[in-house]
């Protein structure tokens, strides 16, 4: 009985300093030092939530720079991938489809492959990243569905350069682009 | 591989060894009950935690009251997390209106974060509330680590002491493994990784106008603290479906190093806190030499398999499943860290792996999760497997086997024999039911072979107390939610009861002075044979299995064969 009584205000003291004050103490300093962070890093405009610069948003349009294919289409409710196996029929099949489009839409340069992250779907369905490789690609299609002229088309590049991250203090990670600031940009250019 | 994804390996694995012995001295200073740096600040609340819940921490006990409490202790919060789902509509905090969870999800996730397995059915932004995130998972991702810490503490104790019953207080060891050890870490992470962009907030969902005009749903909630923790007591469950590969869990290349160190930092620098209570740190950096030749050997393979490619893709990187600011070397660093240590967050699909990396990463958990492995754990897992080993050097020279100046005799053999199969009995027993059943067939994404291996590692997953999955497999049915809690229980308390139950039987031994006939367990022979022997024992008992998944998965891939 003692052991019991014990164990219940154990388990009840427990819950308190780590299910509730670690988790507000947190909240509150995170808050105060991190506060656009802590909300989730969303952009907004004209008071309007337009996104978040760590998640992937859909674009179809063939004026907007493509993000990687998503198994969810980047609902985030919930998050998730594709889990296909190495020996997937319907993946082989995916990836075959996902490159004759790439090449319809984009007619890149025949001698180089299109790049895998174009091809493969991401972990979580919200991947925000594609390589530079990928979106200088796109530049074309983008650059004629919007009329740019020659000097438009050329800040467009510049745009691509200037968003593009190299991996965290030159050794963490891959070198990437966030296709969403991209496409924010991209609105900009007139 | 290229040079600077060779830099992160080196990179990652140097700074975990040598962060291992500072972390590992702190921990002998603060959890034996001794002075150290965080006791001006804290001492205060270690000794208000006694006075509330009225004990008193010198007051030990022996090993039958030590397990009693502890598994008191883990039901109080079972049957709490349990009820909290099912009730969850009714609960504040909610303010995505959730619904009540049902029974079977309910109770397999009250399970399997209670025995630090966090293997999950449901996806946490569409099935929980903050409140439970918070009040239910966070404290059990605390508590069930400090569980591991204060089963390794017993062990310990008992090897450095002798003739007496008494291994500890349970309660005193958990206090001091959560204010000193967890809580700081956890505060330090969480901070560090919200400055990455991890999220922390109680905010509605947030509705976002995309734009091309749609709309997204982005879930929001205190996920920086949740996540801190997930990674520092290898919990490993996600706040959001998609775990670590979730941008708001882990935006970032520097967050994702953070967690990954994380992963195996504390059940590394574990072996050198047990050097120093038993009067060995030659002894602890044994074992992490053995942890460490393993995880090293299991890394190599997998990224043999990762780089080797998919014949069905030419030479293309295989990014399924993979994020783009990990790219592949970090995916598969993480994949096998993760399942050497108990911890089992992703942030790639392991689904979508090569047979190869996707077998390693298997392996390492029915290895038993020694590599690492979980918090406390991990360790006295190894411990299992050396007294295995003495026994078997001691037969081959004809001697008593002995362990750190400790007879190793029948009763410790038998247990350890116990706390081997009890989860190995789960993977395979499980798995075959699940395998020859309507109920177990009727979750599989993957046709083929790799639809086995699907099954095999859900249940290896759930008796190795891991957590990921290859996450295909639809689990969230009353028959795996059932069986898999099953497994999870099994695979902690059969393995914690025996463990005990030795700890409480060396404590009674006498010490006997290492003469010139000892055989000695902190050399390079030693590491050797123990070694062998977790591969011996791995290898016997999942071979066959291994061969009718990864294994054919492999060869008829590169045949070009596709289900």
């Amino acid at each position: 009985m003692k052991t019991i009584l014990v164990t219940l205000k154990a388990f009840l003291l427990l819950t308190l300093v780590t299910g509730v004050i670690y988790p507000v103490l947190i909240t509150g300093i995170v808050q105060l030092i991190f506060p656009e962070k802590a909300g989730g890093s969303l952009i907004i405009r004209d008071s309007i939530v337009i996104g978040s610069k760590l998640t992937g948003q859909e674009f179809s349009s063939p004026g907007y720079f493509s993000p990687r294919p998503s198994s969810n289409s980047y609902n985030p409710l919930p998050s998730g991938g594709s889990n296909f196996g190495p020996t997937n029929t319907k993946q082989l099949n995916q990836v075959d489809e996902r490159r004759k489009q790439f090449i319809y839409r984009n007619h890149p340069d025949t001698l180089k492959d299109v790049p895998s992250e174009m091809l493969f779907a991401s972990a979580s369905g919200l991947d925000p990243h594609i390589s530079r490789e990928s979106a200088m690609m796109q530049v074309d299609r983008v650059s004629q569905e919007r009329g740019f002229d020659d000097a438009q088309r050329q800040k467009l590049i510049q745009c691509i350069d200037n968003l593009t991250e190299a991996p965290q203090f030159l050794i963490l990670g891959e070198e990437r682009l966030n296709v969403l600031l991209l496409n924010l940009e991209t609105d900009k250019i007139k | 591989m290229t040079l600077p994804e060779i830099i992160q390996v080196v990179l990652f694995l140097g700074l975990l060894t040598g962060l291992t012995p500072i972390l590992g001295n702190y921990l002998y200073l603060a959890l034996d009950g001794r002075n150290h740096i965080l006791k001006p600040v804290l001492g205060s609340t270690e000794r208000l935690m006694y006075r509330i819940i009225k004990v008193n921490p010198d007051d030990e006990m022996n090993w039958r009251g030590y397990a009693s409490a502890l598994l008191l202790f883990n039901l109080a919060g079972l049957i709490f997390v349990f009820t909290i789902q099912v009730f969850q509509g009714s609960l504040p905090l909610n303010p995505a209106g959730l619904p009540d969870v049902s029974w079977h999800s309910a109770l397999n996730t009250a399970v399997s974060f209670v025995t630090n397995t966090n293997w999950q059915g449901y996806a946490g932004e569409t099935t929980l509330s903050y409140f439970v995130q918070m009040v239910g998972l966070t404290v059990q991702n605390f508590v069930s680590a400090a569980t591991g810490i204060a089963v390794l503490l017993a062990v310990i104790r008992s090897i450095s002491r002798n003739n007496t019953d008494k291994i500890g207080n349970f309660w005193a060891d958990i206090v001091r493994s959560v204010i000193y050890v967890l809580l700081p870490l956890s505060i330090f992470l969480a901070i560090a990784l919200a400055g990455q962009g991890v999220i922390q907030n109680f905010k509605s969902y947030e509705a976002v106008h995309t734009l091309e005009g749609g709309q997204q749903i982005l879930p929001m909630g205190p996920v920086a603290s949740q996540v801190a923790i997930k990674q520092i007591g290898t919990n490993g469950g996600g706040y959001f479906n998609s775990n670590s590969s979730h941008p708001f869990e882990n935006p970032t290349p520097f967050s994702n190093f953070l967690e990954m160190l994380f992963i195996l930092l504390i059940p590394a620098a574990l072996t050198i806190t047990y050097g120093k209570m038993t009067g060995s740190v030659r002894q602890g950096w044994a074992l992490f030499s053995v942890m460490m030749i393993m995880l090293i050997s299991g890394l190599l393979i997998a990224l043999y398999g990762e780089y080797s490619g998919n014949p069905l893709y030419g030479n293309m990187r295989l990014m399924e499943g993979k994020e783009t600011r990990f790219g592949i070397v970090n995916s598969v660093l993480w994949a096998v860290s993760t399942t050497a240590a108990s911890n089992g967050s992703v942030n790639s699909l392991h689904d979508c792996l090569s047979p190869l990396a996707g077998m390693v990463a298997m392996l390492n958990i029915m290895l038993g999760e020694v590599v690492f492995g979980g918090v406390g754990a991990g360790l006295y897992g190894m411990i299992v497997f050396i007294i295995l080993t003495v026994f078997i050097a001691g037969l081959m020279v004809g001697r008593t086997p002995e362990f750190s100046g400790k007879k190793i005799e029948a009763f410790e053999v038998q247990m350890a024999i116990i706390a081997i199969l009890a989860p190995a009995a789960v993977i395979l027993v499980f798995s075959a039911l699940a395998s020859v059943s309507i109920e177990g067939l009727s979750g599989i994404n993957n046709a083929g072979p790799h639809g086995l291996s699907e099954i095999l590692y859900a249940f290896s997953s759930a008796a190795g107390n891991n957590g990921s999955a290859f996450a295909g497999l639809n689990s969230n049915t009353t028959f795996y939610n059932l069986t898999l809690a099953a497994g999870m229980l099994i695979g902690r308390f059969g393995v914690i009861i025996p463990v005990l139950a030795i700890a409480g039987n060396l404590a009674g031994k006498k010490y006997t002075p290492p003469s010139t006939g000892t055989f000695h367990t902190d050399n390079w022979l030693f590491i050797i044979l123990l070694i062998a022997v977790i591969l011996i024992v791995g290898g016997l008992t999942f071979f066959p299995a291994l061969s009718l998944g990864p294994v054919l998965d492999h060869l008829l891939l590169q045949g070009g064969i596709t289900f």
